[in-house]
C-alpha cells in the first residue's frame, strides 16, 4: 500500500445541507443528489449523512446507532445498556448489499431512555445523563462506537464514497425536514468507519471540511470537562464543543460561531462599545476553544442548521434559498443541481455565521 | 459542437473539449472542473455552473460563462481572455501570468493573489462588482479593476493589497478606503491614469452592454506598492 508522501490524492471534502424552515419533511434524495455533485471532492474513504426528523414515531426516544467490530462488543455493549436505559425498539439498521461498501461494521440501532429510578438517583438532567452514557461507552468499550444518540435524528456512515454509502443505508427512503452530508478525503487521519463524518453527541451533528491547527489545544481543553476524543479525527472535538457551550454553557448559536471563528481583536476594537464588551468576553473566556486553521463546516441541531467558514475564510461555503428551503453546500453546482433557480446564491464571509432555525428552535 | 455536461465526470467533459475543433458549447454544466485548462486556440461558451479551476493554465483560449464561475477561475493563466456574466468564487485569476478575466458580478476572496507580469505578459483582471477580502495579496505585477457596480459600501473587503509589491489596483468608489496595510501606497486616479483603464473599461462595456466610457469619468483609488521599504523591519532591524 503506499502511504502519505509516496501518493498524492487531489481533492478536498465535500459538506451539503439542507432544510425546510417550516418543518416539512422529504426524501433524503436531494442531499444524495446534491453531494454526488461534489464527487472529485472526495476520495472514497468516508462519507455520511445526517438526517433530521426521521423518527416520528420514536420521537422522545434517544436514537442510538452504534458500529460493533465484531459480536462480543454488541455483548458488552448491550449488557451496558440495559444497565443505563429502557429500550424501546433494537434492531440491524436495514441496509443494502453493494460491492462498492465492503468491510462493514455490525451496525445497530436502539431507541432508549434512561432507566427512570437511576436517572433521579444520580441527579443529572436526562441529556447529560445520556451524553455521559455515550461517551462512556465509546471510552470503555472496546470495539463498540455510539456515532449517533440524538432524538428523532439520526446519523449514517461509514468508509465509500457519499451517494453509495446514502445507497447501502437506504437513506432515500428515510423522510426528514434537515439533512446534512459529507464526502471525506482523509488528510492526518485513517479512513475508518468511526472516523467518517458527521459527528455527532445528543441531536448535535458536525459536518467539516478543512484541518484544525489548534486540535490538541481545543481536545485538552474539552476533555477537561469530561469529553473523551477517541474517533482519531479532528472534526470530533468541534462535535463536543458545540454540545459544551450550546447544552451545558446555555450559549446561543451566535456566540458559539463567535467562540469558534472570533472576530480578529483590531475589528473588536472598532466596535460600538455593548457588542465589543460581548466579543470580548466571549474571546477571552474561551479563547482555547477558538478552531484555528482553513475549516467550512454545517453544524446540525434540532430544528437547525449553523454554517460557518474560519475567519480567513480558507475553505468555500455556498448558500442558496428557495422559498422557504435553504441549501449549503461546498460548491454552487451541488446547490444548482437540486435547485437550479434559487431565489438567491451567496458566499458569506469568512466568520460569518448563518443560522437557520425553525421557529420553535432546539430543544434546551 | 454542443456537449450536455449534466453528470458527466470532469475527465471525460475535458476529453470530449480536447478532441472537438473551433467552438465548443457546454450546456447544464454542473460543477465539472477544469473546463479549457491548458487550451490554445478555442472558444468554449458555457451555460450552467462550471467547477473549480475553470481556464486554468489557460494560453490563448477564449471562455464565455452563462452562470456563475466558483473557485480558481484562470489559475495560473498565461494568455486568453475569460468572461464571466455571473458571480466568480474565491482564488479567482491566482497567479494570473497573462490575459484578462472579466467578471459582470462579484468575486469572492483572494482575487487577484500573486498575479505578476513580465515584459509584454501583463495580466488583467476587472471585477464588475464587488471583491472579497485579500484582494490582491502579494500581487508582484498586472492590473486589477473593482468597479463596485451596484455596491453601496465600498467595494473591497479587509485586507486589500497585502503584501502588495507589484502591479496596480483600480477601485472604482465614492467611499473612502480605510485600513489599507503599510505595503499600499493609495491615491485618487488621475486623468492620465484612467487612459491605462480606459480599453479595459471599453471591453468591460462591450461584453456586458455598458457604457465603458462613461465608466472613465468616475473617481477611482489607485493602490500601488509603497516603496518606502515597507519591510524595513519585518524581521529584523536593518
Amino acid at each position: 500500500m503506499l502511504r502519505e508522501g509516496q501518493i498524492r490524492i487531489p481533492s478536498g471534502c465535500a459538506v451539503a445541507g439542507v432544510i425546510d424552515r417550516l418543518g416539512r419533511r422529504f426524501s433524503g434524495e436531494v442531499i444524495i443528489r446534491s453531494i454526488a455533485a461534489m464527487r472529485d471532492r472526495s476520495n472514497g474513504l468516508g462519507g455520511g449523512f445526517a438526517a433530521y426528523g426521521i423518527y416520528p414515531h420514536y420521537s422522545q426516544w434517544y436514537a442510538l446507532h452504534i458500529f460493533y467490530d465484531h459480536h462480543g462488543a454488541k455483548v458488552d455493549c448491550e449488557q451496558y445498556l440495559k444497565q443505563h436505559f429502557e429500550i424501546a425498539d433494537q434492531s440491524p439498521i436495514p441496509t443494502r448489499h453493494m460491492q462498492e461498501i465492503t468491510d462493514s461494521p455490525l451496525i445497530w440501532r436502539y431507541f432508549v431512555n434512561p432507566i427512570p429510578a437511576r436517572l433521579y438517583r444520580c441527579g443529572m438532567d436526562q441529556r447529560e445523563y445520556v451524553a455521559r452514557s455515550v461517551l462512556a461507552v465509546n471510552r470503555q468499550i472496546d470495539g463498540a462506537y455510539v456515532f449517533s444518540s440524538g432524538k428523532n435524528m439520526g446519523i449514517f456512515k461509514g468508509v465509500g464514497y457519499p451517494e453509495d454509502i446514502a445507497r447501502f443505508y437506504r437513506l432515500e427512503e428515510y423522510e426528514g425536514y434537515c439533512f446534512t452530508a459529507h464526502g471525506r478525503y482523509p488528510t492526518n487521519t485513517p479512513g475508518w468507519w468511526g472516523g467518517a463524518h458527521p459527528f455527532g453527541l445528543l441531536d448535535y451533528s458536525v459536518v467539516h471540511n478543512g484541518e484544525i491547527s489548534s486540535y490538541d489545544t481545543n481536545r485538552r481543553t474539552i476533555e477537561m470537562y469530561g469529553y473523551s476524543c477517541t474517533l482519531q479525527t479532528d472534526t470530533e472535538v468541534i462535535a463536543y464543543i458545540v454540545d459544551y457551550l450550546h447544552r451545558a454553557k446555555g450559549l446561543t448559536f451566535d456566540e458559539i460561531a463567535q467562540v469558534l471563528a472570533p472576530p480578529f481583536w483590531q475589528a473588536i476594537e472598532e466596535m460600538p462599545p455593548e457588542k465589543r464588551e460581548c466579543a470580548a468576553y466571549l474571546r477571552s473566556t474561551f479563547a482555547s476553544l477558538l478552531v484555528n486553521g482553513p475549516f467550512s463546516i454545517i453544524v446540525g441541531f434540532s430544528g437547525g442548521l449553523l454554517a460557518l467558514n474560519d475567519r480567513l475564510k480558507l475553505r468555500s461555503m455556498v448558500v442558496g434559498e428557495k422559498g422557504d428551503v435553504v441549501y449549503f453546500a461546498s460548491e454552487e453546482a451541488a446547490i444548482r443541481v437540486v435547485e437550479p433557480e434559487p431565489d438567491r446564491v451567496w458566499a458569506p464571509k469568512g466568520g460569518e455565521p448563518v443560522i437557520v432555525a425553525q421557529a420553535g428552535g432546539t430543544e434546551r | 459542437m454542443r456537449i450536455v455536461a449534466d453528470n458527466l465526470d470532469s475527465m471525460k467533459l475535458n476529453q470530449r473539449i480536447r478532441k472537438a475543433s473551433g467552438s465548443v458549447l457546454i450546456d447544464r454544466c454542473f460543477g465539472q472542473r477544469y473546463i479549457g485548462s491548458g487550451s490554445k486556440d478555442k472558444k468554449i461558451t458555457i451555460y450552467g455552473t462550471p467547477g473549480n479551476a475553470l481556464g486554468s493554465y489557460l494560453d490563448g483560449a477564449t471562455i464565455i460563462v452563462h452562470g456563475n464561475g466558483q473557485d480558481m477561475i484562470g489559475d495560473t493563466m498565461n494568455s486568453g481572455e475569460i468572461v464571466i456574466h455571473g458571480n466568480a468564487g474565491d482564488g479567482l485569476g491566482y497567479a494570473m501570468r497573462g490575459g484578462m478575466i472579466f467578471v459582470r458580478g462579484s468575486a469572492g476572496c483572494r482575487a487577484g493573489i500573486h498575479m505578476k507580469q513580465y515584459q509584454d505578459q501583463k495580466p488583467a483582471l476587472v471585477i464588475g462588482g464587488k471583491a472579497g477580502s485579500f484582494l490582491g495579496e502579494y500581487m508582484a505585477g498586472g492590473m486589477i479593476i473593482v468597479l463596485g457596480l451596484g455596491i453601496e459600501d465600498a467595494p473591497v473587503g479587509d485586507f486589500t493589497g497585502t503584501g502588495m509589491h507589484g502591479g496596480c489596483i483600480y477601485i472604482r468608489t465614492n467611499r473612502e478606503l480605510a485600513g489599507l496595510p503599510a505595503q499600499v501606497h493609495s491615491e485618487i486616479a488621475a486623468w492620465e491614469d484612467k487612459q491605462e483603464i480606459l480599453p479595459l473599461l471599453l471591453r468591460f462595456g462591450a461584453h456586458f452592454g455598458c457604457d465603458g466610457r462613461a465608466l472613465a469619468d468616475d473617481r477611482y483609488y489607485l493602490l500601488k506598492p509603497n516603496t518606502a521599504r515597507p519591510y524595513a523591519q519585518l524581521y529584523t532591524k536593518n
